[in-house]
């Protein structure tokens, strides 16, 4: 069996994007089937054989048994983030279609993000204050901030949507 | 409160299916059938609504018939009573529809 490694970086805000290159692998014939850090196994497969989606979420047991009980294939997870495919043939994959759960999905990031965020600026500042070091930590809580404010931003964006219609 | 407030389509759909007991695909592919393909919940979706229900105590889990691993869900008395207020809500919201529109079409 043919498979490939790619090595690819996204940010935690471009998990749209990750999701559309996925997808665009699998389309030419290159099915997601190992995650790694940073790193994505591929494995040849017919041309958009599979439909691939990721989301952010505690890797349960029981959550996993239920997505593979509707005929999907659980792939593995990276920190809190999930990968499943299920074949084309059993019709279009979604994990999450209504607006109430993008919005969950967001929290769920946000969640996560912050805590992280915030213990970077914690001791950043400290060993700032003390040894003049706490210039990598400010630079993750930097990156950190970014993140969930792009997450709010797309939160704020399907809330607004939310009142509309669902 | 008890269905004092409109449900999802999702919700709606899912307690509608589940006059029949049937596991989460089947909720899935029932939900599609009854809407003629226009409504498709997603596993996420539909876990989340389940996991709502189950506390709501809308529905409940029942051993399931054809296997023993994959669990069933059924609808329970207070499931059946939100569905009901609901259906009347529906009701209303059609019945001034048309008395509103009615006459332009």
């Amino acid at each position: 069996m043919s498979m490939k490694r790619v090595f690819k970086w996204f940010w935690v805000w471009e998990f749209e994007k990750e999701d559309m290159w996925l997808n665009s692998m699998a389309a030419d014939g290159w099915t997601l089937c190992q995650i790694g850090w940073c790193t994505y196994w591929f494995e040849k497969t017919d041309p958009s054989a599979y439909e691939v989606r990721l989301e952010c979420r505690k890797p349960d047991e029981a959550y996993i048994s239920f997505v593979k009980d509707t005929g999907a294939e659980y792939i593995g997870h990276m920190m809190q983030w999930l990968y499943f495919r299920r074949k084309s043939e059993l019709g279009h994959f979604e994990l999450n279609s209504d607006l109430d759960s993008r919005i969950e999905q967001l929290n769920n990031m946000g969640r996560i993000l912050l805590p992280i965020g915030i213990l970077n600026l914690g001791i950043g500042l400290m060993n700032l204050r003390y040894n003049g070091l706490g210039g990598i930590n400010l630079i993750c809580a930097g990156v950190l901030a970014y993140a969930y404010g792009r997450i709010q931003g797309k939160k704020d964006e399907l809330q607004r949507e939310r009142q509309l219609h669902e | 409160m008890n269905g004092q407030a409109a449900l999802t389509e999702a919700v709606y759909y899912i307690l509608l299916s589940l006059v029949t007991p049937r596991h989460g695909y089947g909720i899935m592919q029932e939900t599609e059938r009854m809407s003629n393909g226009r409504v498709k919940l997603a596993a996420g979706t539909l876990y989340g609504a389940i996991n709502g229900l189950l506390d709501k105590g809308w529905i409940r889990s029942v051993p399931g018939a054809d296997d023993s691993r994959r669990k069933e869900y059924a609808l329970t008395d207070k499931g059946r009573e939100a569905l009901t207020w609901e259906l009347d809500r529906l009701k209303e919201l059609v019945e001034n529809g048309e008395i509103v529109l009615g006459g332009e079409a």
